[in-house]
């Protein structure tokens, strides 16, 4: 079962006169495991794509199957449900300022059912190991460098023991050398959970990472090279 | 237990708050100052209420007679004392005893200026009272033209209880009768009393000639231990004519309170004044949260984004709310307890904390932060978790 299945999927916004497409006609599949970089010139409609993969919004037109669920006609509550399942990291690292690295993680191994306080706080811990950051782990985002932000911003989103992953900008924010090195220890961790992984970037530097790369242009995909 | 302990999660409602402390207290003076508000007028109006029954409660009667006419502790209607007498005849009342009470004309002995005082006049053989002391003091008062004055009245009467301190023989007139002051006590003023005086039954005959002899304001009844008095009253009403009204001592202090409850605007203006300090608190707490909610919307987002559930996220917001009113509260209490202390001190008012207002301005306060929480959720409902990427 590949973890996204798209269908002829079309998205707009608006109504009457200022109705506007923003996706056309997109038909795409990742499996379990992929590395898909989805790239193309801004407001081409990437993001919305990767909001309506993520649950995030209804579903207008096309099927939508991920993670094995229909999100065609699904409802706020099982978008929600299957959000739980879907590791998101943000262009602008969106932590909890008020919450320091650990209890950050944490929010994301909180989502994980059946599982004592003590072993979702290992769970936060052992993430922020993976990602290098065993030492920063009671500092709260203020005091942390962008890549160590993002860094943990990856360990929140792995911490909820995600099937799919993901990522919007992951390292607009970041120098070369630091996007570079984030986006590689994220396919790292992807790949050791099996995890399937969706980069929407424009970041040419880290294009290499990808097992597969999918460019759109004005809401359609362009087919492979 | 365990599994409370087990299924705990981070604190996000207390690091929201602690980890902006200039708002949080901010907030916590907004709520305390609510509080000590509605303590402050909660506080007076009941301690205005209680003030005007501390002569009620003088007495240690379990039933007592007035006429319907009397309409409060300042217009005493006077009832024939046969009624009294005829009450002995009921197997449950061990005693009965006569009070005559009424508003009289003091001069002040310094400035000879006149002023009302509330006179009590009883047999000193047979006195009734709760507190065994004056009942010690009236002894006094079997010698014609002596009063025990209240040493808490008003200042108006006169220098009286610093010159019997002194040792001086303190003399005064009430409507021409020249009276001598033989003891103090410590009773204090009330809305309709600035001062009161203690006599005995004859001296106060004497000195308001007017009464119709055979008449009495109050009459006191002692009851057989065992029985129920609110039995009695109904079968005391039932027998007797309707020239008289049976209540028992709560009801007498009802009575007394109710008039001054009902038939004045104090009540009203006390409560409107603690419902200020309501609607006062409200608008600060849902600022706060409000801006709290504003300011952390993209997070709460993401938390949306990453599947926790908006329920999850609501119980955050009102579990803010929560630990703001406890915190509130607390500080809140505290003032209140102290600006009691200060009024007493200050004008012998009867103004203590009790556990009915402790709660009422607890409840209070709680209503104010969940009502706020509530109203600050339906920002939270705006957050698109679509709308942060």
């Amino acid at each position: 079962m590949p973890a996204v299945e798209i269908q002829s999927l079309s998205h707009a916004f608006g109504q009457g006169e200022m109705l506007r497409t923003v996706l056309q006609n997109i038909s795409l599949k990742i499996e379990p495991g992929e590395v898909v970089l989805l790239t193309g010139p801004s407001g081409c409609g990437k993001t919305t794509l990767l909001t309506l993969i993520g649950a995030l919004r209804t579903v207008q037109q096309g099927t939508v199957n991920v993670l094995g669920e229909r999100l065609d006609g699904a409802g706020r509550r099982r978008r929600q449900q299957v959000r739980r399942r879907i590791g998101m990291i943000f262009q602008g690292h969106n932590l909890l300022r008020c919450l320091t690295a650990e209890q950050n993680v944490q929010m994301g191994s909180d989502l994980l059912p059946d599982l004592g306080y003590r072993a979702r706080r290992d769970e936060a811990r052992h993430w922020l190991r993976s990602v290098g950051l065993e030492d920063q782990m009671g500092k709260l985002p203020h005091d942390l460098s962008g890549g160590q932000k993002q860094r943990v911003a990856i360990a929140r989103a792995l911490a909820a023991h995600p099937r799919l992953l993901l990522a919007d900008e992951p390292t607009a924010a970041l120098d070369g050398a630091t996007g570079r090195e984030v986006v590689e220890l994220l396919r790292r961790l992807a790949r050791e959970q099996d995890c399937a992984v969706l980069i929407v970037t424009h970041d040419p530097r880290i294009l290499d990472v990808a097992d597969r790369i999918l460019r759109m242009e004005d809401g359609s995909l362009l087919p492979p090279d | 237990m365990r599994n409370l302990w087990q299924g705990r999660r981070i604190p996000l409602s207390w690091l929201l708050l602690s980890r902006q402390p200039v708002r949080l207290l901010v907030a916590l003076a907004g709520i305390s100052f609510a509080g000590i508000l509605m303590f402050m007028q909660l506080g007076f109006r009941d301690g205005l209420f209680d003030a005007s029954v501390t002569v009620h409660r003088l007495f240690d009667a379990d039933l007592v007679l007035i006429s319907p006419r009397s309409a409060s502790s300042i217009r005493m209607a006077g009832f024939p004392r046969r009624r009294l007498v005829q009450t002995l005849a009921d197997p449950a009342v061990e005693g009965v005893s006569p009070v005559h009470w009424g508003l009289m004309l003091w001069r002040n002995p310094e400035t000879r200026l006149n002023r009302a005082i509330l006179a009590l006049g009883f047999n000193p053989d047979d006195p009734f009272f709760v507190d065994p002391s004056l009942s010690q003091k009236t002894e006094a008062l079997k010698q014609k033209g002596r009063i025990l004055f209240d040493q808490l009245s008003r200042p108006e009467f006169g220098p009286i209880a610093d010159w019997y301190r002194e040792g001086r023989t303190v003399e005064t007139e009430i409507a021409g009768n020249r009276i001598r002051v033989e003891g103090l006590v410590s009773l204090g003023t009330s809305f309709g009393a600035d001062g009161n005086l203690l006599t005995s039954t004859e001296t106060f005959l004497d000195l308001a000639p007017q009464k119709p002899p055979g008449s009495i304001e109050v009459g006191l009844i002692r009851l057989r231990p065992g029985s129920d008095p609110q039995q009695v009253v109904e079968r005391l009403q039932s027998r007797l004519p309707d020239d008289v009204k049976v209540l028992t001592k709560q009801g007498f202090i009802d009575f007394e309170k109710n008039y001054w409850k009902s038939g004045t605007s104090i009540g009203f203006i006390f409560t409107l004044g603690a419902a200020m300090g309501f609607v006062v608190g409200c608008v600060i707490v849902y600022q706060v949260l409000y801006t709290d909610v504003s300011d952390h919307l993209p997070e709460y987002a993401t938390l949306m984004a990453m599947g926790h559930r908006l329920s999850h996220l609501l119980g955050v917001v009102v579990r803010e709310g929560f630990y703001l009113a406890v915190m509130g509260y607390i500080p809140a209490y505290l003032a209140g307890q102290g600006l009691y202390w200060f009024v007493r001190d200050a004008t012998s008012l009867p103004v203590g904390m009790n556990a009915t207002r402790a709660l009422t301005v607890g409840g209070m306060i709680l209503v104010m932060c969940m009502l706020s929480a509530l109203l600050a959720m339906r920002r939270l409902v705006d957050a698109d978790p679509a709308e942060i990427f």
